[in-house]
Protein backbone atom coordinates (compact mmCIF):
# COMPACT_ATOMS: atom_id res chain seq x y z
CA UNK A 1 0.00 0.00 0.00
CA UNK A 2 1.33 3.40 -0.95
CA UNK A 3 0.54 5.82 1.85
CA UNK A 4 2.95 8.65 1.09
CA UNK A 5 1.51 11.16 -1.35
CA UNK A 6 2.64 14.43 0.12
CA UNK A 7 3.93 15.69 -3.25
CA UNK A 8 1.05 16.40 -5.66
CA UNK A 9 1.37 15.54 -9.34
CA UNK A 10 2.43 18.42 -11.69
CA UNK A 11 -1.11 18.80 -13.02
CA UNK A 12 -2.58 19.03 -9.53
CA UNK A 13 0.08 21.49 -8.59
CA UNK A 14 -0.59 23.73 -11.58
CA UNK A 15 -4.33 23.63 -10.88
CA UNK A 16 -3.82 24.55 -7.21
CA UNK A 17 -1.48 27.38 -8.15
CA UNK A 18 -4.05 28.73 -10.61
CA UNK A 19 -6.74 28.55 -7.91
CA UNK A 20 -4.76 30.24 -5.13
CA UNK A 21 -2.09 32.46 -6.69
CA UNK A 22 -1.84 34.83 -3.70
CA UNK A 23 -1.18 32.01 -1.25
CA UNK A 24 1.53 30.47 -3.40
CA UNK A 25 3.28 33.79 -3.93
CA UNK A 26 3.36 34.64 -0.23
CA UNK A 27 4.84 31.26 0.59
CA UNK A 28 7.54 31.69 -2.03
CA UNK A 29 8.37 35.20 -0.84
CA UNK A 30 8.62 33.96 2.74
CA UNK A 31 10.89 31.17 1.63
CA UNK A 32 13.19 33.55 -0.16
CA UNK A 33 13.54 35.84 2.88
CA UNK A 34 14.02 32.90 5.22
CA UNK A 35 16.72 31.43 2.98
CA UNK A 36 18.47 34.79 2.69
CA UNK A 37 18.47 35.26 6.48
CA UNK A 38 19.69 31.71 7.00
CA UNK A 39 22.45 32.22 4.45
CA UNK A 40 23.55 35.49 6.09
CA UNK A 41 23.63 33.84 9.53
CA UNK A 42 25.66 30.90 8.21
CA UNK A 43 28.05 33.19 6.33
CA UNK A 44 28.71 35.23 9.46
CA UNK A 45 29.26 32.00 11.42
CA UNK A 46 31.83 30.82 8.86
CA UNK A 47 33.51 34.23 8.93
CA UNK A 48 33.54 34.05 12.75
CA UNK A 49 35.19 30.65 12.75
CA UNK A 50 37.84 31.94 10.38
CA UNK A 51 38.28 35.11 12.45
CA UNK A 52 38.73 33.19 15.69
CA UNK A 53 41.22 30.70 14.19
CA UNK A 54 39.12 27.57 14.45
CA UNK A 55 40.98 24.51 13.29
CA UNK A 56 39.68 21.00 12.88
CA UNK A 57 42.95 19.56 14.13
CA UNK A 58 42.79 21.51 17.40
CA UNK A 59 39.15 20.55 17.80
CA UNK A 60 39.97 16.86 17.28
CA UNK A 61 42.87 16.73 19.71
CA UNK A 62 40.89 18.79 22.21
CA UNK A 63 37.92 16.42 22.12
CA UNK A 64 40.22 13.43 22.50
CA UNK A 65 41.82 15.16 25.48
CA UNK A 66 38.39 15.85 26.99
CA UNK A 67 37.42 12.18 26.76
CA UNK A 68 40.69 11.28 28.41
CA UNK A 69 39.94 13.74 31.23
CA UNK A 70 36.44 12.29 31.68
CA UNK A 71 37.87 8.79 32.12
CA UNK A 72 40.28 10.22 34.70
CA UNK A 73 37.41 11.94 36.53
CA UNK A 74 35.73 8.68 37.50
CA UNK A 75 35.10 7.97 40.27
CA UNK A 76 34.76 11.39 41.95
CA UNK A 77 37.00 11.47 44.99
CA UNK A 78 37.81 14.39 47.30
CA UNK A 79 40.98 12.72 48.62
CA UNK A 80 41.82 14.13 52.05
CA UNK A 81 40.36 17.53 51.27
CA UNK A 82 36.75 16.82 52.27
CA UNK A 83 36.75 19.08 55.39
CA UNK A 84 38.29 21.87 53.35
CA UNK A 85 35.64 21.50 50.65
CA UNK A 86 32.83 21.43 53.20
CA UNK A 87 34.17 24.69 54.60
CA UNK A 88 34.22 26.13 51.06
CA UNK A 89 30.62 25.00 50.62
CA UNK A 90 29.71 26.91 53.79
CA UNK A 91 31.50 29.96 52.38
CA UNK A 92 29.58 29.67 49.13
CA UNK A 93 26.26 29.51 50.97
CA UNK A 94 27.23 32.48 53.13
CA UNK A 95 28.14 34.50 50.04
CA UNK A 96 24.82 33.74 48.38
CA UNK A 97 22.76 34.40 51.52
CA UNK A 98 24.42 37.58 52.74
CA UNK A 99 24.88 38.90 49.20
CA UNK A 100 21.20 38.49 48.36
CA UNK A 101 20.05 39.86 51.72
CA UNK A 102 22.31 42.92 51.63
CA UNK A 103 21.48 43.49 47.97
CA UNK A 104 17.76 43.23 48.68
CA UNK A 105 17.88 45.64 51.64
CA UNK A 106 19.92 48.18 49.69
CA UNK A 107 17.65 47.76 46.67
CA UNK A 108 14.54 48.64 48.71
CA UNK A 109 15.03 52.45 48.71
CA UNK A 110 16.10 52.33 45.04
CA UNK A 111 13.00 50.34 44.20
CA UNK A 112 10.81 53.11 45.63
CA UNK A 113 12.89 55.90 44.08
CA UNK A 114 12.73 54.30 40.63
CA UNK A 115 8.96 53.79 40.77
CA UNK A 116 6.94 56.36 38.82
CA UNK A 117 4.02 56.39 41.23
CA UNK A 118 6.20 57.19 44.26
CA UNK A 119 8.71 59.67 42.82
CA UNK A 120 7.20 61.85 40.10
CA UNK A 121 10.39 63.85 39.41
CA UNK A 122 11.46 62.57 35.94
CA UNK A 123 15.14 63.57 36.36
CA UNK A 124 15.56 61.64 39.61
CA UNK A 125 13.58 58.74 38.20
CA UNK A 126 15.75 58.60 35.07
CA UNK A 127 18.99 58.93 37.06
CA UNK A 128 18.11 56.12 39.47
CA UNK A 129 17.06 53.85 36.59
CA UNK A 130 20.35 54.39 34.71
CA UNK A 131 22.34 53.85 37.91
CA UNK A 132 20.59 50.50 38.43
CA UNK A 133 21.21 49.62 34.77
CA UNK A 134 24.91 50.26 35.27
CA UNK A 135 25.13 48.08 38.38
CA UNK A 136 23.30 45.32 36.51
CA UNK A 137 25.27 45.69 33.30
CA UNK A 138 28.56 44.71 34.90
CA UNK A 139 28.83 40.97 35.45
CA UNK A 140 29.14 39.56 38.98
CA UNK A 141 32.54 38.10 38.17
CA UNK A 142 33.82 41.56 37.18
CA UNK A 143 32.48 43.02 40.43
CA UNK A 144 34.18 40.18 42.30
CA UNK A 145 37.48 40.95 40.61
CA UNK A 146 37.17 44.63 41.47
CA UNK A 147 36.31 43.93 45.11
CA UNK A 148 39.17 41.46 45.42
CA UNK A 149 41.57 44.26 44.56
CA UNK A 150 39.80 46.59 47.02
CA UNK A 151 39.09 44.42 50.10
CA UNK A 152 41.51 41.56 49.45
CA UNK A 153 41.08 37.85 48.73
CA UNK A 154 38.34 35.94 50.55
CA UNK A 155 34.58 35.45 50.70
CA UNK A 156 33.90 39.01 51.79
CA UNK A 157 34.75 40.26 48.30
CA UNK A 158 32.28 37.71 46.94
CA UNK A 159 29.54 38.95 49.27
CA UNK A 160 30.10 42.54 48.14
CA UNK A 161 30.11 41.51 44.46
CA UNK A 162 26.86 39.56 44.71
CA UNK A 163 25.27 42.35 46.75
CA UNK A 164 26.26 45.08 44.28
CA UNK A 165 24.91 43.28 41.23
CA UNK A 166 21.77 42.24 43.16
CA UNK A 167 21.02 45.88 44.00
CA UNK A 168 20.76 46.56 40.27
CA UNK A 169 18.66 43.52 39.50
CA UNK A 170 16.36 43.59 42.53
CA UNK A 171 16.02 47.39 42.43
CA UNK A 172 14.53 47.16 38.95
CA UNK A 173 12.19 44.30 39.89
CA UNK A 174 11.11 46.07 43.10
CA UNK A 175 10.32 49.28 41.24
CA UNK A 176 8.18 47.32 38.79
CA UNK A 177 6.34 45.64 41.67
CA UNK A 178 5.70 49.01 43.29
CA UNK A 179 4.48 50.48 40.00
CA UNK A 180 2.12 47.55 39.48
CA UNK A 181 0.54 47.95 42.91
CA UNK A 182 -3.09 48.93 43.30
CA UNK A 183 -3.76 52.54 44.37
CA UNK A 184 -7.20 51.86 45.85
CA UNK A 185 -6.10 50.63 49.32
CA UNK A 186 -4.04 53.82 49.70
CA UNK A 187 -7.04 55.95 48.68
CA UNK A 188 -9.16 54.11 51.20
CA UNK A 189 -6.69 54.89 53.95
CA UNK A 190 -6.55 58.57 52.97
CA UNK A 191 -10.35 58.72 53.00
CA UNK A 192 -10.32 57.36 56.57
CA UNK A 193 -7.91 60.12 57.57
CA UNK A 194 -4.60 58.27 57.21
CA UNK A 195 -1.36 60.15 56.67
CA UNK A 196 1.16 59.56 53.85
CA UNK A 197 3.31 57.14 55.91
CA UNK A 198 0.11 55.29 56.83
CA UNK A 199 -0.72 54.74 53.17
CA UNK A 200 2.75 53.30 52.57
CA UNK A 201 2.63 51.09 55.66
CA UNK A 202 -0.94 49.80 55.35
CA UNK A 203 -1.76 50.43 51.67
CA UNK A 204 1.45 49.69 49.77
CA UNK A 205 3.63 47.38 51.88
CA UNK A 206 1.09 44.56 52.33
CA UNK A 207 0.71 44.46 48.53
CA UNK A 208 4.36 44.49 47.54
CA UNK A 209 6.04 42.67 50.44
CA UNK A 210 5.10 39.11 49.34
CA UNK A 211 6.23 39.90 45.79
CA UNK A 212 9.52 41.34 47.02
CA UNK A 213 10.12 38.34 49.28
CA UNK A 214 9.54 35.90 46.43
CA UNK A 215 11.83 37.88 44.14
CA UNK A 216 14.56 37.80 46.77
CA UNK A 217 14.15 34.05 47.13
CA UNK A 218 14.40 33.67 43.36
CA UNK A 219 17.60 35.67 43.33
CA UNK A 220 18.91 33.60 46.21
CA UNK A 221 18.59 30.59 43.91
CA UNK A 222 20.36 32.32 41.04
CA UNK A 223 23.01 33.84 43.31
CA UNK A 224 23.83 30.46 44.80
CA UNK A 225 24.94 29.45 41.29
CA UNK A 226 26.92 32.64 40.87
CA UNK A 227 28.56 32.34 44.26
CA UNK A 228 30.07 28.99 43.27
CA UNK A 229 32.09 30.71 40.56
CA UNK A 230 33.19 34.01 42.11
CA UNK A 231 36.00 32.00 43.70
CA UNK A 232 37.62 31.69 40.27
CA UNK A 233 38.92 35.24 40.67
CA UNK A 234 39.76 34.67 44.35
CA UNK A 235 36.55 35.75 46.06
CA UNK A 236 36.09 32.62 48.21
CA UNK A 237 33.90 29.55 48.01
CA UNK A 238 33.99 26.40 45.93
CA UNK A 239 35.17 28.14 42.75
CA UNK A 240 38.58 28.83 44.25
CA UNK A 241 39.26 25.12 44.77
CA UNK A 242 37.71 24.20 41.46
CA UNK A 243 39.95 26.53 39.47
CA UNK A 244 42.98 25.33 41.44
CA UNK A 245 42.27 21.62 40.94
CA UNK A 246 41.65 22.10 37.21
CA UNK A 247 44.99 23.90 36.88
CA UNK A 248 46.89 21.11 38.61
CA UNK A 249 44.87 18.44 36.72
CA UNK A 250 43.45 16.65 39.78
CA UNK A 251 40.47 15.36 37.82
CA UNK A 252 38.86 13.21 40.51
CA UNK A 253 38.70 16.22 42.82
CA UNK A 254 37.34 18.35 39.99
CA UNK A 255 34.45 16.00 39.36
CA UNK A 256 33.76 15.80 43.09
CA UNK A 257 33.61 19.59 43.35
CA UNK A 258 31.30 19.83 40.32
CA UNK A 259 29.03 17.22 41.91
CA UNK A 260 28.97 19.21 45.15
CA UNK A 261 27.96 22.32 43.19
CA UNK A 262 25.17 20.53 41.34
CA UNK A 263 23.85 18.99 44.54
CA UNK A 264 23.90 22.29 46.41
CA UNK A 265 22.12 24.11 43.60
CA UNK A 266 19.49 21.37 43.36
CA UNK A 267 18.79 21.43 47.12
CA UNK A 268 18.56 25.23 47.24
CA UNK A 269 16.29 25.30 44.17
CA UNK A 270 13.99 22.77 45.79
CA UNK A 271 13.73 24.57 49.14
CA UNK A 272 13.46 28.05 47.73
CA UNK A 273 10.91 27.21 45.05
CA UNK A 274 8.76 25.55 47.75
CA UNK A 275 8.98 28.71 49.84
CA UNK A 276 8.17 30.87 46.82
CA UNK A 277 5.09 28.85 45.98
CA UNK A 278 4.00 29.12 49.61
CA UNK A 279 4.33 32.92 49.46
CA UNK A 280 2.83 33.86 46.09
CA UNK A 281 1.51 30.63 44.60
CA UNK A 282 2.63 28.97 41.39
CA UNK A 283 3.35 31.91 39.18
CA UNK A 284 6.68 32.91 37.73
CA UNK A 285 8.71 35.81 39.09
CA UNK A 286 8.50 38.71 36.65
CA UNK A 287 11.33 39.08 34.20
CA UNK B 1 -28.78 62.72 56.61
CA UNK B 2 -27.23 60.91 59.45
CA UNK B 3 -26.02 57.38 59.79
CA UNK B 4 -26.30 55.46 62.99
CA UNK B 5 -23.28 53.26 63.64
CA UNK B 6 -24.56 49.81 64.44
CA UNK B 7 -23.19 48.63 67.75
CA UNK B 8 -23.32 44.91 68.34
CA UNK B 9 -24.11 43.79 71.88
CA UNK B 10 -20.99 42.95 73.88
CA UNK B 11 -21.71 39.23 74.07
CA UNK B 12 -21.56 39.10 70.25
CA UNK B 13 -18.48 41.30 69.98
CA UNK B 14 -16.40 39.40 72.50
CA UNK B 15 -15.92 36.16 70.48
CA UNK B 16 -15.30 38.13 67.27
CA UNK B 17 -12.70 40.30 68.98
CA UNK B 18 -11.07 37.21 70.43
CA UNK B 19 -10.87 35.61 66.94
CA UNK B 20 -9.39 38.81 65.53
CA UNK B 21 -6.77 38.93 68.29
CA UNK B 22 -5.89 35.31 67.68
CA UNK B 23 -5.47 35.86 63.95
CA UNK B 24 -3.24 38.89 64.55
CA UNK B 25 -1.21 36.98 67.14
CA UNK B 26 -0.74 34.08 64.71
CA UNK B 27 0.55 36.48 62.04
CA UNK B 28 2.89 38.09 64.55
CA UNK B 29 4.24 34.68 65.58
CA UNK B 30 4.80 33.90 61.92
CA UNK B 31 6.75 37.12 61.43
CA UNK B 32 8.86 36.49 64.53
CA UNK B 33 9.74 32.97 63.36
CA UNK B 34 10.78 34.23 59.91
CA UNK B 35 12.82 37.02 61.48
CA UNK B 36 14.51 34.55 63.82
CA UNK B 37 15.39 32.22 60.93
CA UNK B 38 16.85 35.11 58.94
CA UNK B 39 18.80 36.29 62.00
CA UNK B 40 20.28 32.83 62.56
CA UNK B 41 21.15 32.72 58.85
CA UNK B 42 22.89 36.08 59.09
CA UNK B 43 24.93 35.07 62.12
CA UNK B 44 25.94 31.73 60.57
CA UNK B 45 26.89 33.29 57.25
CA UNK B 46 28.81 36.13 58.87
CA UNK B 47 30.82 33.46 60.63
CA UNK B 48 31.18 31.37 57.46
CA UNK B 49 31.85 34.32 55.18
CA UNK B 50 34.56 35.83 57.41
CA UNK B 51 32.71 39.11 57.73
CA UNK B 52 34.50 41.51 60.09
CA UNK B 53 32.40 44.65 60.45
CA UNK B 54 35.10 46.53 62.37
CA UNK B 55 37.72 45.96 59.67
CA UNK B 56 35.20 46.87 56.98
CA UNK B 57 34.13 50.05 58.74
CA UNK B 58 37.76 51.11 59.19
CA UNK B 59 38.53 50.59 55.50
CA UNK B 60 35.18 51.47 53.94
CA UNK B 61 36.52 54.78 52.64
CA UNK B 62 38.93 52.87 50.39
CA UNK B 63 35.94 51.49 48.53
CA UNK B 64 34.79 54.96 47.56
CA UNK B 65 38.39 55.97 46.88
CA UNK B 66 38.80 53.12 44.41
CA UNK B 67 35.75 54.13 42.42
CA UNK B 68 36.97 57.72 42.52
CA UNK B 69 40.38 56.60 41.25
CA UNK B 70 39.09 54.69 38.26
CA UNK B 71 37.38 57.82 36.96
CA UNK B 72 39.45 59.48 34.24
CA UNK B 73 41.01 62.93 34.58
CA UNK B 74 38.99 65.13 32.23
CA UNK B 75 39.63 68.87 32.11
CA UNK B 76 37.49 71.18 30.09
CA UNK B 77 40.44 73.05 28.49
CA UNK B 78 42.13 69.87 27.23
CA UNK B 79 39.09 67.69 26.79
CA UNK B 80 40.15 66.19 23.45
CA UNK B 81 43.62 65.27 24.63
CA UNK B 82 42.28 63.87 27.91
CA UNK B 83 39.72 61.75 26.11
CA UNK B 84 42.41 60.48 23.74
CA UNK B 85 44.58 59.60 26.74
CA UNK B 86 41.69 57.85 28.50
CA UNK B 87 40.92 55.75 25.40
CA UNK B 88 44.56 55.42 24.32
CA UNK B 89 44.00 51.83 23.15
CA UNK B 90 40.59 52.29 21.54
CA UNK B 91 41.48 50.41 18.34
CA UNK B 92 42.77 47.38 20.25
CA UNK B 93 39.77 47.35 22.59
CA UNK B 94 37.27 47.66 19.76
CA UNK B 95 38.92 44.71 18.06
CA UNK B 96 38.67 42.68 21.26
CA UNK B 97 35.04 43.75 21.68
CA UNK B 98 34.31 42.55 18.16
CA UNK B 99 35.99 39.26 19.03
CA UNK B 100 33.79 39.05 22.14
CA UNK B 101 30.65 39.57 20.09
CA UNK B 102 31.78 36.95 17.56
CA UNK B 103 32.41 34.48 20.41
CA UNK B 104 28.91 35.13 21.72
CA UNK B 105 27.45 34.76 18.23
CA UNK B 106 29.16 31.47 17.47
CA UNK B 107 28.36 30.13 20.93
CA UNK B 108 24.70 31.00 20.41
CA UNK B 109 24.55 29.51 16.89
CA UNK B 110 26.22 26.21 17.81
CA UNK B 111 24.24 25.99 21.05
CA UNK B 112 20.99 26.69 19.21
CA UNK B 113 21.74 23.99 16.64
CA UNK B 114 22.41 21.48 19.42
CA UNK B 115 19.31 22.58 21.31
CA UNK B 116 17.24 22.28 18.13
CA UNK B 117 18.34 18.67 17.67
CA UNK B 118 17.72 17.76 21.32
CA UNK B 119 14.46 19.62 21.95
CA UNK B 120 12.31 17.21 19.91
CA UNK B 121 13.76 14.30 21.83
CA UNK B 122 12.99 16.04 25.13
CA UNK B 123 9.37 17.05 24.44
CA UNK B 124 6.60 14.73 25.54
CA UNK B 125 4.38 15.12 22.46
CA UNK B 126 7.06 14.37 19.86
CA UNK B 127 8.94 11.59 21.64
CA UNK B 128 6.88 8.72 23.00
CA UNK B 129 9.87 6.73 24.24
CA UNK B 130 10.19 7.62 27.93
CA UNK B 131 13.79 6.49 28.28
CA UNK B 132 15.04 8.71 25.44
CA UNK B 133 12.99 11.65 26.65
CA UNK B 134 14.10 11.44 30.26
CA UNK B 135 17.77 11.03 29.37
CA UNK B 136 17.61 13.97 26.94
CA UNK B 137 16.08 16.10 29.69
CA UNK B 138 18.68 15.09 32.27
CA UNK B 139 21.43 15.88 29.78
CA UNK B 140 20.02 19.36 29.12
CA UNK B 141 19.65 19.94 32.86
CA UNK B 142 23.28 19.01 33.49
CA UNK B 143 24.49 21.24 30.65
CA UNK B 144 22.69 24.31 31.95
CA UNK B 145 23.41 23.85 35.66
CA UNK B 146 27.20 23.83 35.31
CA UNK B 147 28.23 27.47 34.83
CA UNK B 148 29.80 28.51 31.51
CA UNK B 149 32.99 29.61 33.15
CA UNK B 150 33.56 26.14 34.62
CA UNK B 151 33.26 24.60 31.15
CA UNK B 152 35.61 27.32 29.90
CA UNK B 153 38.19 26.43 32.56
CA UNK B 154 38.02 22.77 31.50
CA UNK B 155 38.15 23.52 27.80
CA UNK B 156 41.09 25.88 28.12
CA UNK B 157 43.07 22.96 29.52
CA UNK B 158 41.85 20.60 26.77
CA UNK B 159 41.94 22.90 23.71
CA UNK B 160 44.58 25.42 24.73
CA UNK B 161 44.22 29.18 25.25
CA UNK B 162 42.20 31.22 22.76
CA UNK B 163 38.69 31.96 21.63
CA UNK B 164 37.75 28.40 20.68
CA UNK B 165 37.28 27.05 24.23
CA UNK B 166 35.19 30.14 25.00
CA UNK B 167 32.91 29.47 22.05
CA UNK B 168 32.53 25.82 22.99
CA UNK B 169 31.82 26.61 26.64
CA UNK B 170 29.11 29.11 25.68
CA UNK B 171 27.69 26.65 23.12
CA UNK B 172 27.44 23.83 25.67
CA UNK B 173 25.67 25.99 28.25
CA UNK B 174 23.43 27.57 25.60
CA UNK B 175 22.46 24.11 24.42
CA UNK B 176 21.20 23.23 27.89
CA UNK B 177 19.38 26.51 28.46
CA UNK B 178 17.81 26.79 25.00
CA UNK B 179 17.04 23.08 24.77
CA UNK B 180 14.74 23.34 27.77
CA UNK B 181 12.96 26.43 26.43
CA UNK B 182 12.65 24.94 22.92
CA UNK B 183 11.20 21.72 24.33
CA UNK B 184 8.60 23.73 26.26
CA UNK B 185 7.64 25.58 23.06
CA UNK B 186 7.29 22.28 21.19
CA UNK B 187 5.14 20.85 23.96
CA UNK B 188 2.75 23.79 23.68
CA UNK B 189 2.05 23.50 19.94
CA UNK B 190 -1.31 22.81 18.37
CA UNK B 191 -1.31 19.06 17.65
CA UNK B 192 -3.85 19.18 14.81
CA UNK B 193 -1.32 19.84 12.01
CA UNK B 194 0.79 16.97 13.41
CA UNK B 195 -2.24 14.66 13.28
CA UNK B 196 -2.97 15.83 9.74
CA UNK B 197 0.58 15.17 8.57
CA UNK B 198 0.59 11.75 10.21
CA UNK B 199 -2.78 10.91 8.61
CA UNK B 200 -1.37 11.89 5.20
CA UNK B 201 1.45 9.40 5.74
CA UNK B 202 4.30 11.75 6.60
CA UNK B 203 7.43 10.38 8.20
CA UNK B 204 8.69 11.72 11.55
CA UNK B 205 11.07 14.20 9.93
CA UNK B 206 8.37 15.34 7.49
CA UNK B 207 5.99 15.87 10.39
CA UNK B 208 8.57 18.00 12.17
CA UNK B 209 9.32 19.99 9.02
CA UNK B 210 5.75 20.70 7.86
CA UNK B 211 3.63 20.49 11.02
CA UNK B 212 5.86 21.56 13.92
CA UNK B 213 8.46 23.97 12.53
CA UNK B 214 6.04 26.58 11.13
CA UNK B 215 4.46 26.83 14.58
CA UNK B 216 7.63 27.11 16.64
CA UNK B 217 10.17 28.89 14.46
CA UNK B 218 9.42 32.47 15.52
CA UNK B 219 9.50 31.49 19.18
CA UNK B 220 12.79 29.67 18.67
CA UNK B 221 14.29 32.73 16.99
CA UNK B 222 13.08 35.00 19.77
CA UNK B 223 14.58 32.77 22.50
CA UNK B 224 17.80 32.49 20.49
CA UNK B 225 18.12 36.27 20.34
CA UNK B 226 17.45 36.56 24.06
CA UNK B 227 20.22 34.04 24.67
CA UNK B 228 22.55 36.00 22.39
CA UNK B 229 22.12 39.03 24.68
CA UNK B 230 23.05 36.92 27.70
CA UNK B 231 25.97 35.33 25.88
CA UNK B 232 27.50 38.71 25.03
CA UNK B 233 27.71 39.45 28.75
CA UNK B 234 29.14 36.01 29.43
CA UNK B 235 31.64 36.26 26.56
CA UNK B 236 33.00 39.44 28.13
CA UNK B 237 34.19 37.42 31.15
CA UNK B 238 35.52 34.41 29.25
CA UNK B 239 38.88 36.17 29.05
CA UNK B 240 39.18 35.85 32.85
CA UNK B 241 40.19 32.21 32.38
CA UNK B 242 42.03 32.73 29.10
CA UNK B 243 39.16 31.89 26.75
CA UNK B 244 39.36 34.95 24.50
CA UNK B 245 37.59 38.29 24.26
CA UNK B 246 37.96 41.57 26.11
CA UNK B 247 38.02 39.91 29.55
CA UNK B 248 41.75 39.34 29.29
CA UNK B 249 42.52 43.07 29.06
CA UNK B 250 40.01 43.85 31.81
CA UNK B 251 41.63 41.38 34.20
CA UNK B 252 45.02 42.86 33.50
CA UNK B 253 43.81 46.42 34.01
CA UNK B 254 42.13 45.56 37.32
CA UNK B 255 44.97 43.41 38.69
CA UNK B 256 47.70 45.89 37.74
CA UNK B 257 45.75 48.94 38.93
CA UNK B 258 45.62 50.70 35.54
CA UNK B 259 42.84 52.79 37.01
CA UNK B 260 41.52 54.73 34.03
CA UNK B 261 41.74 51.67 31.77
CA UNK B 262 39.28 49.86 34.06
CA UNK B 263 36.61 52.51 33.62
CA UNK B 264 37.32 52.81 29.89
CA UNK B 265 36.89 49.06 29.25
CA UNK B 266 33.88 48.78 31.57
CA UNK B 267 32.13 51.63 29.77
CA UNK B 268 32.86 50.01 26.40
CA UNK B 269 31.40 46.70 27.61
CA UNK B 270 28.29 48.37 29.03
CA UNK B 271 27.77 50.34 25.81
CA UNK B 272 28.14 47.22 23.66
CA UNK B 273 25.72 45.25 25.80
CA UNK B 274 23.17 48.08 25.72
CA UNK B 275 23.38 48.47 21.93
CA UNK B 276 22.97 44.74 21.38
CA UNK B 277 20.07 44.62 23.85
CA UNK B 278 18.31 47.40 21.96
CA UNK B 279 18.84 45.84 18.52
CA UNK B 280 17.74 42.36 19.55
CA UNK B 281 14.73 43.77 21.38
CA UNK B 282 13.62 45.47 18.15
CA UNK B 283 14.00 42.22 16.21
CA UNK B 284 12.19 40.24 18.89
CA UNK B 285 9.24 42.63 18.90
CA UNK B 286 9.11 42.37 15.10
CA UNK B 287 9.10 38.58 15.39
CA UNK B 288 6.32 38.61 17.97
CA UNK B 289 4.33 40.99 15.74
CA UNK B 290 4.82 38.65 12.79
CA UNK B 291 3.62 35.75 14.91
CA UNK B 292 0.44 37.55 15.94
CA UNK B 293 -0.45 38.82 12.47
CA UNK B 294 -0.28 35.33 11.02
Amino acid sequence: MNRARLTPSPQDRARLLALHPALALSVRGGHFIALAVLFALAAFAVFGMWYLDFSARRLGTGIAQLFHFVTLMLPPDPGRQLPLYMHALGETLSIAFLGTLAGGLLALPFGFLAAKNVVSNPVLHFGVRRFLDMLRGIDKLIWALIYVTVVGLGPFAGILAIATASVGELGKLFSEAVEASDRKPGEGIVSCGGSKPDTVRFGLLPQVLPVLASQMLYYFESNSRQSTIVGIVGAGGLGLHLAEQIRILEWQKVSFLVLMMLLMVAVIDFISSRLRFAIIGRRPVAF
Amino acid sequence: MSHAVVQLPPEQIAPLARLYDEAVAARRRHTYIVAAVILVGIVLSCWGGEVRPAVFAANAHRLGLYFWNILPVLRWETLGADLAEWYWNLDGWLKLLFETVVIAYLGTVFGAIGAFCLCFLASANMMRNTLVRVSARRLLEFLRTVPEIVFALLFVVAFGLGAMPGVLALAIHTMGALGKLFAEVVENIDMKPVDGATAAGASWTQTVRFAVLPQVLSNFASYGLLRFEINVREAAIMGFVGAGGIGQDLVEAIRKFYYSDVSAILLLIIATVMIIDMVTERIRHALIGMDQSR
